[in-house]
């Protein structure tokens, strides 16, 4: 067991993290959430400039070669300065699934411009009054000459608009069989292709979408026809695993506003943190945040397990003890900074709604916590 | 960053296990497994089976005859040996040892050290008094300097296992003037010695582990004082801030899980709610655990552990009645009846249900105490507050 950073990813958390201590403050964070266009533009450039979006791709396709613990090193960061732009659809989700699934023609085209900051990919993993689950039910894909016809609606699409879009359709018997699930990239711009965007609570951007028998060739499949669950499965599981580092990024910031916050406030003649009872729930805090920290490495660690059951295991463990803990550091953080802390200008309630929507993104704690029973073996 | 056990890790590990699995003997296993009271010669002879493997005091440098093992190694440790059902090690010897290997002179090291981890020596702690609990600076004991010797008088309560104990080290005041923490000596007492009186404590779940013990005019000859007089607050402090692992408990918390599943088995399969709560649980399990393996690995590379450190008792103490409160409503209607006598050992009556179920509503209330001794989960918070974030 060794909990230590070896160099280069030491390196990497410098780099990324005085980019956003430096770059993305909050201030400028502001500017960006009323011109998102330009701003975005810019932010995804300097993405590419720093090397950010090659972590999770290949050194022979000019990436970083990082995993897991590469990204967790990235998202934490991106939490702790609240980025909105849709790095974990692209820089983690289409990258991880390019990598494990795509063909050498896929990846070499699709990975190099996801390098160079040329291609967004946005993640269709919802169907209406499904929930979380990622098994499509709605949207098919049908054989049509050498290619597919794909009909559906998907929703709450992770990263909003994009170039392009992976998606999961039925091209088997049963609508809900797991053996027949295939993965398709689709460009958003494909006839038949309906987008609506949608602002997310914390500022992120999300989209609905419907497909009106859109045509796509042989070639936009990712992976084996029929054998795109248990990929997918994986792929969101990694992405899991970074959401578990972005909400600690989140957290601990949130945490140390709070103790700051605490010393500095003066209530009759005495700072708030004086109050005991202030005192030792702020401990409790620092108990959750620490775990939680635990908990984001736990996940990063296993996220790539051979074994099914535990990275399944691991992986909505964490998910599902982040989502209570940061649920618990909201309500306080707002609640221990008083009027102050519902206001639109306070930084507090910028990381609230991010913390809430990780919790609900691809699994709240619920969800997560059954989902590690149903992976245990002597759950029942 | 390497976050699975290594080779050498799981070979360790197996080894415990395997020395578990064969040298605890089958009776002392059927006590744990059963909630049986283990008796003082049950304690003795399992810490003299593996002082016979040459483990004795895993805590300890090699160079006092200890395993010599790092932080990683003794939490697997703790936890086999808890998975393993065996009976759990003598706390105070994880006390006396270290602070005797750090403050003694040379002659009680050669008196006592060998004694300890045998248990042929039996040791209690006597530091909590009817006016001094979290506030243990207030201590009234008074030792007084008379020729060779201290004449002590005061009272002692809460001690563990003083009915069964040789020694006491005990914290006394030697000088009564000044802030109250300048001026307390740490002392070896000698449970025989004229003016010792132990009085039981019976416990809310039926059990004598806790004694008061009244010091009237006891000797104690001056080479028993440990460390500077009146220095002895120094001393106290090392010692709590001794050991990591025992605060940790992941051992005894796995164990507790596995009871846990035991006692919820049939309700889990129609009661989604309960099979909620038990993988909730299992979940904050792990969170605790690799808090403590992220400690504990820094601790052994050399670095600030960070602040994880001083919440490790908190968070150990809370899971571990939460754990032991899913036990009970696990047992349902059956922890109702409590057959305390089945709790003794040779008892061959009848019972509703098995063992486990029967001691499951009494060990609930029995561990209460562990957000209590050590430090109430009050005290450690209001610590942490102040040492950990500056408030």
């Amino acid at each position: 067991m060794d909990f230590s950073f070896t160099e280069e990813q030491r390196m990497l958390a410098d780099t990324v993290g005085r980019y956003i201590d430096q770059e993305y403050t909050f201030e400028a964070r502001k500017q960006t959430l009323k011109h998102p266009r330009e701003s975005f533009e810019q932010h995804w450039t300097q993405f590419a400039e720093l090397g950010l979006l090659g972590v999770n791709i290949p050194q022979e396709y000019g990436g970083l070669g990082g995993e897991a613990v590469e990204s967790l090193i990235v998202m934490e960061a991106f939490g702790r300065g609240l980025v909105v732009e849709p790095y974990l659809a692209t820089a983690i989700g289409a990258t991880t699934l390019i990598r494990q699934a795509g063909s050498d023609v896929q990846k070499e085209a699709m990975l190099t411009a996801i390098i160079a900051g040329n291609l967004r990919i946005a993640l269709a993993l919802h169907e209406p009054d499904r929930r979380y689950d990622l098994s499509p039910q709605s949207t098919t894909a049908s054989p049509d000459g050498n290619g597919f016809v794909l009909n559906g609606t998907k929703t709450v699409v992770l990263g909003g608009n994009a170039e392009q879009l992976i998606l999961a359709a039925c091209t088997g018997d049963k609508s809900d069989d797991e053996s027949g699930v295939t993965l398709f990239c689709v460009p958003c711009n494909a006839a038949g292709f309906e987008i609506e965007e949608f602002p997310n609570l914390d500022g992120q951007r999300s989209a609905e979408i419907r497909l009106r028998a859109v045509h796509v060739p042989a070639d936009a499949v990712l992976g084996e026809v029929g054998k795109g669950y248990p990929v997918l499965e994986r792929v969101v599981d990694r992405i899991v695993a970074a959401l578990c580092a972005e909400a600690v990024g989140a957290m601990v910031r949130l945490f140390e506003m709070t103790i700051q916050y605490l010393k500095t406030r003066k209530q009759f003649g005495q700072p708030l943190g004086s109050l005991q009872a202030l005192q030792h729930r702020a401990v409790e805090l620092l108990t959750l945040v620490e775990r939680s920290r635990s908990m984001a490495l736990f996940a990063a660690s296993r996220a790539n397990n051979a074994d099914p059951a535990e990275r399944r295991r691991a992986v909505s463990a964490a998910k599902a003890f982040i989502g209570r803990a940061s649920r618990r550091l909201v309500k306080e953080a707002i609640q221990m900074h008083g009027g102050i802390g519902m206001t639109e200008e306070m930084s507090v309630s910028h990381y609230a709604r991010r913390l809430l929507c990780i919790d609900l993104t691809l699994g709240d704690a619920a969800y997560h916590t059954t989902r590690f029973a149903d992976n245990s073996a002597d759950a029942d | 960053m390497e976050l699975f056990e290594n080779t050498a890790e799981q070979a360790f590990r197996n080894e415990v296990r395997r020395f578990v699995d064969t040298k605890l003997p089958a009776d002392l296993r059927d006590k744990v497994m059963n909630f049986v009271r283990y008796e003082k010669e049950d304690f003795q002879r399992w810490h003299r089976i593996i002082a016979a493997r040459g483990w004795a005091g895993p805590n300890w440098p090699k160079e006092y005859g200890g395993a010599g093992w790092n932080a990683i190694q003794r939490k697997i440790f703790d936890e086999e040996c808890f998975l393993g059902f065996a009976p759990r090690l003598i706390p105070h010897v994880n006390m006396i040892c270290p602070v005797l290997q750090r403050y003694g002179t040379q002659e009680q090291k050669k008196r006592f050290l060998h004694r300890i981890w045998p248990l042929e020596d039996w040791w209690c702690q006597g530091y909590s008094e009817p006016g001094a609990g979290s506030d243990l600076a207030s201590l009234k004991t008074r030792a007084e300097r008379k020729g060779d010797r201290y004449i002590v008088n005061g009272q002692k309560i809460w001690t563990t296992w003083a009915h069964w104990a040789d020694w006491m080290f005990c914290l006394a005041r030697t000088r009564f003037e000044g802030r109250p923490q300048a001026g307390i000596s740490f002392l070896l007492i000698d449970m025989k010695s004229p003016g010792v009186t132990v009085r039981p404590i019976i416990s809310l779940d039926g059990v004598h582990d806790l004694n008061e013990v009244f010091l009237d005019n006891v000797e104690v000859p001056l080479e028993n004082l440990v460390g500077a007089e009146h220095e002895g607050w120094t001393v106290a402090k090392f010692l709590l801030g001794h050991e990591r692992t025992d605060l940790a408990g992941v051992g005894v918390a796995k164990r507790f899980m596995r009871f846990a599943k035991q006692l919820t088995r049939t309700v889990r399969k129609h009661d989604p709610l309960m099979r909620h709560r038990l993988a909730t649980l299992e979940i904050d399990l792990l969170a605790h655990e690799w808090t403590v393996m992220r400690v504990l690995s820094s601790d052994e590379a050399g670095r600030d552990p960070g602040p994880a450190a001083s919440t490790l008792k908190i968070s150990s103490t809370e899971l571990q009645q939460d754990i032991a409160e899913l036990m009970m409503e696990g047992a349902g209607p059956c922890a109702v009846p409590y057959v305390d006598a089945a709790r003794e050992r040779g008892w061959a009556g009848s019972l509703p249900r098995d063992k486990v179920t029967n001691a499951a509503s009494a060990n609930f209330l029995d561990w209460r105490k562990v957000t209590i001794f050590g430090g109430t989960t009050e005290v450690q918070k209001n610590i942490v507050a102040k040492s950990v974030l500056g408030l």
